[in-house]
């Protein structure tokens, strides 16, 4: 099953590399990562994507728990939550202009850049729709997608802080 | 010690960081980008820098030396290849949780990065078999780094601890001030158990009808012999131990029924197949105990007390997990069970015990008493009762090592020191001069192999050079016995590249490192080289038996088989 862990740790030189690292060497599966430092520099914030058996989540908990520079962790999969990725998308619009403009509207994206025949788009969501996005952008429009990966937080007061 | 807050160089910062932690011994090699702390070193006389001849050989010292006294080892290794020959120490430390400080040294910190003379990424390579790791970059945290590597590498489920040490770093000055003690809110390991889970767990323990205690590293760890014998004692149930656990219960007591797994006794592992309740404590569930682990413990609950969340339902999915330092939870449960008014199922327990009587009486460890050639066993039971079982017994790996866990009788922990979870060959005489420089005038034994001992025996020189008058007890078959035994019984008899020729004469050998060398063929006079190479107390002295070369450790779990289905030498025991 889909896992959204989210992860607070020290915001030292390697600390990545543990977590990566332990995936690595564990056999475990990453969907996507990110992370970047919080609103209290001395940390960062991490959400993995993972997937696994019950049981394998339970040790990928344990074992990121276990690292030393890991503060805290939780499952957000465990509660409701909320998850968006971020896409950047250039789409070549030299013979649909307006089609691609509908889509963005439909989806509520925004056009950021316009370039020689390619318009720069960009969009907030679940992964399930930005993946509807761009099926219907077509892979023949694309020219370049970058995704940011998953970002969670919890639903109402819980939070993971210190 | 230096006064605190005084301005000093990185190095003397280093040393006056070990003597404020109580360290007296450090194992080490030198080099390149470590020569500044080996001057700091050179200028004092409080820290002892035991000078190996191998970084390998470093670390496994200062690990025989943490695993026999229970303090943490320390090593100092130089970069580069100084450090990636550390690594195999390092590891062999890791999977057996024992607490070391390793540093290495580092390129100056602007050249990092730049494939510098001797360079190499110390914290990448060591990160996987490390606890954790540090690079240190800035001279004004050097102290703080030291305190908080000796706090992870002691605290909750030991391990080791590598830091990185820039040249620079070790040049450069700060004011020395040694913290007295550290918190991280990253790392608060968690000591006492839940009371509930304990509650419950000896509930459980106490309605059991067939139990067994199976108890691993973790109660040396946790240096709980005393509480363990005391439950054990208490509840009349057999116990049996892991490879890492040996010692920490009597093993010449009646409720010792052996070691159990792969090469464990028939009456352990029968025990376990058929427990109804089986109480794991400081122990992992690792492959060479389970056995194949559809086939494991079928009929049993299991309640499993471990300091470490991550090793509970790791392998095996318990029913009552206790997470806290064993040392807190057997006293609480021991407690519970004293005060409570429920008292364990005597009858059935007896029961349970006749049945464990009638597989004990298989004798499942026999050998061949009267065979014309040596057997390891033997002189591994010659060797215990000579020495009294008060020896420390530091081993190679492979079936030496099995037959001293079957044959010589631990009744105390740190006696026995192997490299159990990683496997290294060669770890046993570097093992053995830590041990000896941690104990001076006790008996240390290295019982090896002729394959083992060529892995690290530049060591023998380490041995001359600080009069460490260890026993080498070479059970020498000309075979890479363990190998061998594999492909005896599943490779058709194809003994690929195990035969051992062109072995030194151990006999020259010890003698041009200034040892004494002791040879033996003949059974009947193994006694007397025991007592004669015994009985030189200031002397190294290398006992080389030649051994029979087919025999074999049984009895035996063999891949994919269940605990039930053990191999003796006259075949299936049942």
């Amino acid at each position: 099953m889909r896992h959204t862990i989210s992860i607070l740790l020290e915001n030292e030189a390697g600390a990545l590399s543990q977590v990566a690292g332990l995936f690595a060497a564990r056999g475990y599966n990453i969907e996507s990562l990110t992370v970047a430092p919080t609103e209290d520099d001395s940390m960062s914030r991490m959400t993995i994507v993972t997937r696994g058996s019950d049981s394998i989540i339970e040790q990928i908990t344990k074992q990121l728990d276990k690292l030393v520079d890991v503060i805290k962790l939780t499952d957000l999969t465990e509660g409701v939550h909320i998850e968006r990725e971020l896409i950047m998308v250039k789409v070549n619009v030299s013979e649909a202009e307006s089609e691609v403009k509908r889509l963005v509207d439909i989806f509520r994206g925004r056009i950021i850049d316009v370039g020689d025949g390619t318009y720069t788009i960009e969009m907030t969501g679940t992964g399930d729709k930005l993946d509807a996005f761009l099926k219907e952008i077509g892979s023949d429009l694309i020219v370049e997608v970058v995704r940011s990966g998953v970002l969670g937080i919890a639903r109402g007061g819980d939070s993971l802080s210190m | 010690m230096a006064n605190k807050a005084e301005m000093m160089t990185g190095a003397d910062i280093f040393i006056n960081s070990l003597l404020a932690e109580g360290i007296e011994h450090i194992f080490g090699y030198p080099g390149g980008v470590v020569l500044h702390i080996y001057d700091a070193m050179f200028k004092q006389n409080k820290l002892q820098h035991i000078l190996a001849r191998h970084e390998q050989g470093a670390v496994h010292a200062a690990d025989g030396y943490a695993r026999s006294t229970g303090k943490p080892g320390v090593a100092l290794v130089t970069s580069g290849p100084g450090m990636t020959n550390a690594v195999t120490g390092i590891a062999t430390a890791y999977l057996d949780s024992i607490p070391l400080v390793v540093i290495t040294g580092q390129v100056p910190t602007a050249l990092i990065g730049n494939d510098a003379f001797q360079e190499v990424d110390s914290v990448g390579i060591s990160r996987p078999c490390t606890k954790h790791n540090f690079l240190v970059k800035d001279v004004k945290d050097l102290a703080t780094t030291i305190k908080k590597a000796f706090y992870i590498a002691t605290t909750g489920r030991p391990g080791p601890v590598v830091i990185d040490i820039p040249k620079d770093v070790t040049a450069d000055r700060a004011i020395f001030d040694y913290p007295e003690s550290i918190t991280m809110r990253s790392y608060e390991p968690i000591t006492v158990g839940d009371m509930g889970q304990i509650k419950q767990a000896a509930e459980m323990i106490l309605g059991a009808k067939r139990p067994i205690i199976y108890t691993g590293g973790g109660i040396i760890s946790g240096n709980s012999s005393q509480y363990l014998t005391e439950l054990t004692k208490l509840l009349n149930y057999p116990v049996t131990q892991t490879l890492m656990g040996l010692g920490t219960y009597p093993a010449t007591d009646r409720q010792f029924i052996g070691m159990l797994g792969m090469h464990g006794t028939y009456e352990a592992n029968m025990a376990m197949h058929e427990c109804d309740v089986l109480i794991a404590i400081g122990a992992r569930f690792d492959d060479r105990i389970t056995g194949e682990l559809e086939k494991f413990c079928p009929y049993a609950k299991i309640v499993h007390m471990d300091i470490d969340p991550a090793s509970i339902s790791k392998n095996v999915k318990v029913d009552i997990p206790v997470i806290g330092s064993v040392e807190h939870t057997l006293q609480d449960l021991t407690k519970i069970i004293k005060e409570g008014d429920k008292r364990p199922d005597s009858d059935a327990i007896s029961t349970w015990w006749k049945q464990i009587e009638e597989w004990r009486a298989k004798n499942c460890l026999n050998y061949d008493r009267d065979s014309e050639l040596i057997k390891p066993q033997a002189v591994l039971e010659k060797l215990y009762e000579l020495t009294e079982g008060d020896a420390f017994v530091a081993t190679d790996v492979g079936q030496h090592q099995m037959f001293t866990a079957q044959f010589y009788k631990f009744d105390q922990p740190r006696r026995l020191i192997t490299s159990g979870g990683l496997g290294t060959m060669g770890f046993g005489l570097p093992a053995a001069v830590g041990i000896q420089m941690a104990h001076p005038g006790e008996t240390v034994v290295c019982v090896t192999g002729e394959g083992s001992i060529q892995m690290c025996i530049q060591e023998l020189s380490t041995c001359k050079q600080f009069d460490l008058p260890i026993k080498i007890i070479n059970l020498n078959n000309r075979y890479l016995g363990m190998v061998r035994q594999w492909q005896e019984l599943f490779y058709d008899r194809r003994y690929s590249h195990t035969y051992m020729e062109a072995l030194p004469d151990f006999m020259k050998l010890a003698d041009s490192y200034g040892h004494v060398g002791i040879k033996v063929e003949k059974p009947a006079d193994v006694e007397a080289a025991l007592k004669e190479g015994l009985a030189l107390k200031d002397r190294l002295v290398f006992m080389d038996f030649i051994i029979d070369q087919g025999e074999m450790v049984y009895p035996m779990v063999a891949a994919g088989k269940g605990h039930h289905e053990m191999l003796s030498r006259e075949g299936e025991l049942a």
